[in-house]
């Protein structure tokens, strides 16, 4: 027990001296957090547009407040001229417009139909998407509200309703992204190349003749980086909490479980590496050609999976990061317990299996 | 006679049809330096880590200090020591580190490893340097802390896989002064090298080729045989006849 002490604290030390190690550890959580929650984001805040309102009464007074006080939109000016418009368009200045037509509320009341023009930017379309639809849904909430208050007797509401999500958040997407990507970057890829330098260095062959047992090399080289993975896992859940309002809506102990779960993965996946690389370039591209990208790919965080042709879905299924995604996702944003999850986490619990199987298997036979 | 700290007889290693390792049979005794040398490819490696407990034999017998490479594995990594050409010394850990770690994985008390680690920093003479990170060293220190280290835990025989490579004459020279040394302590040096000047310096020198010990002498005797003036000469007579390829 005392050997395998100082053996992890030598792994300490290799990962406390080495400020690449220790920008990477935890440099890239923080980096990643920001920049997808401030940079990368898929919501748009603060677009500039304008409001004509030709009616200027009641029901577009209050439609317009609300515009203004949803944190997407910061209304330019008032009025303007059809043509002011289209000349603000042009030079850019503004993503969106809406036109209230005079007789706005009279139309409303009655004939129980008005019209509202909405007119956007569509050289970025997904901008222009966003934005109609945070318009419509702002106008829908508003016919919502006038339908309880006056009676009109029929009038067709499409029913917008964003769940779990109902700001739209794009932070719901990427933390959940984010943490799987932090620990495969960390696990496989620091673990692999952990080991193969020890190959590199000769100092492996060291190790191997000495009493120490191999299966124990092994441990003390995973010890640290699960515990370090954990350290990154508080940093990215502190930052998601306070720093984008993100809360955690389920067990944090949970949470914690079955991240060790995946960590766990990771390291058996990094140890599979090293055992098939003998230098730490090619331990770091494997880790990174082989873990990074279909964690990019394939977990759905970035490109919804429903959306591939399925073969690639099929795919998705042999990556552990997709099966941690939905895991996070269901614990963390939505609050679910583990009686829901248990199938991706016995899934993910095979995963670790197989490749921690694999891996020794192979480990042993470079002994022989 | 004393006991040998390595024997084996007829030990074989077969990978599929390929002997690496053809019954190959020798003893050496505490105190020796017994030069193995061999042509890339010859069966060197195969051996050596066969009785470091790394590879199990195919076929044939063989101890290490005293215990049996079959069935006491364990037992032989506690009595040997190993150093390889590339030293194997952690860059970033400091020499003091370096030392408590390599005692601490054989399993030494913290007694043991603190009156070792002084001894060892008083008899390299570096005090100053003991706190200081090992990529600082020169090579020739590096090369005398790896022997140092590979010998904290006291053990009965020594491996030193060309233990030399790529030293400048001087260091070599020095560190043959420490190998020297440790014989004169009495433990069994195994070496392996690729100098043949070297090969001069070791008591005895068995020379492999093709799986096989086709010489096994003292340098003197060896040179006798072979009608040879320098040792260079006689590897160069037995490898000439090897058939494999070096790998």
């Amino acid at each position: 027990m005392k050997q395998f002490f100082t053996f992890v604290r030598k792994e300490f030390y290799h990962v406390f001296r080495d400020p690449k190690t220790l920008l990477m550890l935890f440099g890239i959580p923080v980096v990643q957090i920001v920049l997808f929650g401030f940079a990368l984001t898929n919501e748009i805040k603060n677009s500039k547009i304008v409001v004509a309102d030709y009616a200027h009464d009641n029901a577009s007074a209050e439609i317009i407040n609300k515009i203004k006080a949803s944190a997407y939109f910061d209304i330019q000016e008032s009025l303007m001229s059809h043509e002011q418009i289209e000349e603000a368009f042009r030079s850019g200045k503004i993503k969106l417009a809406v036109v209230f037509p005079a007789n706005f509320n009279n139309d409303l009341v009655h004939l129980n139909h008005a019209q509202i023009q909405v007119l956007a930017d569509a050289s970025d379309p997904n901008t222009a998407t966003a934005l109609t639809n945070y318009i419509s849904s702002i106008v829908n909430d508003y016919q919502m509200a006038l339908l309880k208050t006056q009676q009109i007797p029929y009038r067709i509401v499409p029913e917008f309703r964003m769940l779990y999500n109902p700001q739209l958040k794009g932070a719901t997407n990427f933390v959940p992204g984010v943490m799987s990507l932090v620990m495969m970057l960390v696990c496989v890829m620091m673990t692999a190349v952990s080991i193969v330098r020890e190959k590199e260095l000769g100092t492996m062959e060291i190790l191997l003749v000495s009493p120490f047992k191999p299966i124990l090399v092994v441990i003390s080289k995973a010890v640290p980086y699960l515990f370090l993975s954990l350290v990154n896992l508080t940093t990215i859940l502190l930052l998601s909490v306070f720093l984008l309002d993100l809360p955690i809506n389920g067990s944090i102990l949970l949470l914690y479980a079955e991240s060790s779960l995946f960590i766990l993965t990771c390291l058996a996946v990094g140890l599979l590496i090293s055992t098939k690389t003998d230098s730490q370039q090619a331990a770091m591209m494997m880790s990174l050609m082989g873990m990074m990208l279909p964690t990019l790919l394939f977990t759905g965080f970035l490109f919804p999976i429903e959306n591939m042709p399925w073969p690639l879905q099929a795919i998705s299924h042999f990556v552990p990061s997709r099966w941690y995604y939905i895991i996070v996702k269901s614990v963390m944003i939505k609050g679910l317990g583990i009686s829901q999850i248990w199938k991706e986490t016995l899934i993910l619990f095979g995963m670790m299996l197989f490749f921690l199987g694999v891996s020794i298997k192979s480990f042993k036979i470079r002994l022989a | 006679m004393r006991e040998p700290v390595i024997k084996t007889e007829k030990l074989t290693k077969r990978f599929g049809d390929f002997v690496a390792v053809n019954e190959i049979s020798f003893e050496t005794y505490p105190g020796e330096i017994f030069g193995f040398l061999g042509a890339n490819g010859a069966g060197k490696t195969t051996a050596m880590r066969m009785l470091c407990g790394l590879s199990i034999p195919t076929s044939g017998k063989a101890t290490v200090a005293g215990f049996d490479v079959f069935t006491h594995r364990d037992d032989i990594k506690q009595n040997i020591g190993y150093m390889s050409q590339k030293f194997s010394l952690y860059e970033d850990l400091t020499v003091l580190e370096n030392i408590e770690f390599y005692a601490g994985i054989y399993g030494l008390t913290d007694r043991e490893i603190k009156d070792r680690t002084d001894e060892l920093i008083q008899k390299l003479g570096l005090q100053k340097e003991a706190k200081h990170l090992v990529a600082s060293l020169p090579l020739g220190w590096k090369q005398k802390l790896a022997f140092s280290v590979a010998l904290i835990h006291r053990p009965k025989v020594v491996f030193l896989d060309e233990p030399t490579s790529g030293v400048d004459p001087v260091t070599r020279r020095q560190f043959w002064n420490m190998i020297y040394e440790a014989s004169a302590n009495g433990v069994g040096i195994f070496v392996t090298t690729h100098y043949m000047d070297e090969s001069e310096y070791c008591h005895r020198i068995s020379i492999m080729v093709d799986g096989n010990i086709e010489a096994l002498d003292t340098p003197a005797n060896l040179k006798k045989k072979f009608e040879a003036d320098s040792m260079d000469e006689v590897f160069y007579q037995l490898a000439r006849g090897a058939k494999r390829q070096a790998d």
